[in-house]
């Protein structure tokens, strides 16, 4: 065992840039694509499916085209019991497809979310990286029409 | 016992984008005391003697902990913030960067001095992007002044993923992999980031750090009980008239935070300290909140008397399943299971052995999950099935009936 180097001590700390390196792809392509994981791995000496196991554990990197707009409405308790369900419901009617999905103009991606810490103005989203809360129906069609 | 405003003293009181309003609050006169008149040994004894736990949820003493740094030898060690606080319910960690970064930096200030860490780094959850300007422009603003000479203050960024709050995932997670907890030992103090000595600490345990320099051990100890010293923020939510951040000296009543503060009324039960905080039923509203009742990281989620409990059971066992790392099998499986069961329950499917197979399932994942999150999955199950437990049987009773008359028994 000891005769084998681990990948660690072969790429030592280069490897700390990876996420921000993945992060900047999923920012500035809306995801993180096959050449992009490619790159990333024979760069830091790493196996693809290393480089793709860590792009599909984190909620925030995608390896399918996301949308202009990442709607992500929270789903966690505290929301749940501030009717966290209805502003899915609406959301999903405003703009005709389901959590998951990317709508066909690749305007908007909608996810569900667990606790984004903003309970205290629950039931609360995040829009890219913007939070809104004490959402209502009415105030949900306003923002969404503000996503130009 | 009444709030008390320490941590939140200079909250609505300072511009958090202008370091002279917090200098005009004496701020910075900690970390100058501690250059000035403290050794490293000093400020470690300080914290020690203030008995100081921290805040994060696993309330451990922070002096006994930065000991053990101090004392490892090492080329290099590493502080590190964790502003991960993605604990269901809590948010206090936000309004503190929101309201007051500089106390923040000023203790990370003071906790590297104390261990010899020259490295810092605040590990800053995804969804907590909105903040990082804010925080950015604080730093600056204090390096500016020549406030952090010789402190290299790093901001990592998490990517969405709650298991990277715990401290071994989130070490993974600075060094590029997948966020998932390490075999211990070795413990962070001897060999935590990239194998060295490494501290970390919640934003609110390091947050505490000036007060008690710049007022004394004996100060703070002085505040809360014996085995809780000092004041805690909680972050309340859910059935409640006004949600939010408060702080109270510990040893305070649940009742006095969430009935006399926030207003909740018909109160069935309360959950403190998150997704795997245990569950307090109404009959014991006077329990104080301290680290030897209940208390984790200071979330308080109410439920009022129209929530049903195997509902709540299940949607958080949904969220520990979902956010389980899936190394160790006592969590990654036991987790699916009790949402198998669970769900049976729910949906009216239930069955006599369910209660039995939650309790044998509950203790297994305790005893052999390798991080806190598979061994604290089942309290919030084993807690209603404390309190509520009749919740569980009606469900049963009524799902055999049901199912009885559909001739499917
Ligand atoms: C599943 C899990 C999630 C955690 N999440 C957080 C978190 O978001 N923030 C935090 O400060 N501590 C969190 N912790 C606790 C940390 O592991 C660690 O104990 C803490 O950061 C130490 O700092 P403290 O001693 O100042 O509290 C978590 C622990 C577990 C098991
Ligand atoms: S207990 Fe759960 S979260 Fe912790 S290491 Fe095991 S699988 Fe991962
Ligand atoms: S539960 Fe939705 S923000 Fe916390």
């Amino acid at each position: 065992m000891n005769t084998i180097q681990t990948q660690d001590s072969l790429t030592g700390r280069e490897r700390e840039n990876l996420l921000r390196k993945l992060k900047q792809a999923q920012h500035d392509f809306g995801y993180v694509s096959k050449d992009m994981m490619t790159e990333t791995a024979q760069s830091l000496g790493l196996s693809i499916g290393e480089v793709y196991g860590i792009t599909t554990f984190y909620s925030f990197l995608s390896v399918r085209p996301l949308g202009k707009f990442v709607i992500r409405i929270c789903k966690s308790i505290p929301c749940y019991m501030q009717n966290a369900e209805m502003i899915i419901a609406c959301v999903a009617d405003e703009i005709g497809i389901k959590p998951g999905e990317t709508t066909g103009d690749g305007k908007f991606s909608f996810e569900l979310t667990n606790c984004i810490g903003a309970c205290d103005i629950a039931p609360a989203m995040l829009i890219n990286h913007q939070v809104y809360g004490q959402l209502t129906p009415g105030k949900i069609a306003e923002i969404l029409r503000g996503c130009e | 016992m009444p709030e008390k405003r320490i941590l939140l003293k200079n909250c609505g009181r300072i511009d958090p984008k202008n370091i002279d309003t917090y200098l005009a609050q004496d701020g910075f006169k900690a970390w100058q005391k501690t250059q000035k008149e403290m050794t490293p040994d000093a400020v470690v004894a300080e914290i020690k003697a203030s008995e100081l736990r921290g805040r994060g949820g696993a309330g451990f003493p922070c002096g006994l902990k930065w000991e053990l740094a101090a004392r490892e030898e090492s080329d290099e060690k590493f502080l590190i913030c964790n502003a991960d606080e993605g604990e269901v319910g809590a948010f206090k960690d936000r309004y503190l960067l929101q309201n007051d970064p500089f106390t923040l930096i000023e203790g990370i200030a003071i906790a590297a001095y104390a261990i010899g860490a020259g490295k810092c780094c605040i590990y800053l959850r995804a969804e907590y992007h909105y903040l990082l300007d804010g925080l950015k422009n604080a730093i600056a603003q204090a390096r500016e002044k020549g406030l952090l000479d010789g402190l290299d203050i790093d901001i990592h960024e998490g990517a969405g993923a709650y298991i990277c709050g715990e401290e071994s995932a989130l070490m993974d997670s600075i060094e590029g992999k997948r966020g998932e907890a390490r075999y211990r030992p070795p413990f962070p103090p001897s060999k935590g980031l990239w194998g060295k000595p490494t501290i970390i600490n919640n934003v609110e345990t390091l947050s505490t750090i000036p007060h008690i320099v710049l007022n004394g051990a004996q100060w703070f100890h002085e505040i809360g009980t014996e085995k809780s010293t000092g004041t805690k923020l909680f972050s309340v939510s859910g059935d409640v008239a006004k949600p939010g951040v408060y702080e109270l000296v510990l040893g305070s009543s649940l009742k006095e935070l969430v009935v006399d503060i926030c207003g909740a009324d018909n109160i069935k039960m309360v959950q403190i300290g998150g997704a795997t905080g245990g569950i307090v039923p109404y009959s014991m509203i006077s329990t104080p909140l301290a680290y030897e009742t209940v208390l984790g990281s200071g979330a308080v989620t109410v439920f009022n008397e129209s929530r049903q409990v195997i509902d709540f059971v299940y949607r958080t066992m949904d969220f520990l399943a979902a956010e389980s790392c899936g190394k160790c099998t006592p969590c990654r499986e036991g987790t699916e299971a009790m949402i198998e069961i669970l769900g049976r329950l729910a949906t009216g499917d239930g069955r006599q052995e369910d209660i039995q197979a939650l309790e044998d399932l509950s203790g297994t994942m305790m005893l052999s999950s390798l991080c806190g999150l598979g061994q604290a999955a089942s309290i919030p199950v084993l807690d209603t099935l404390k309190y509520f437990r009749n919740e569980y049987e009606t469900r049963i009773q009524q799902s055999l009936f049901l199912r009885s008359l559909r001739g499917r028994i």
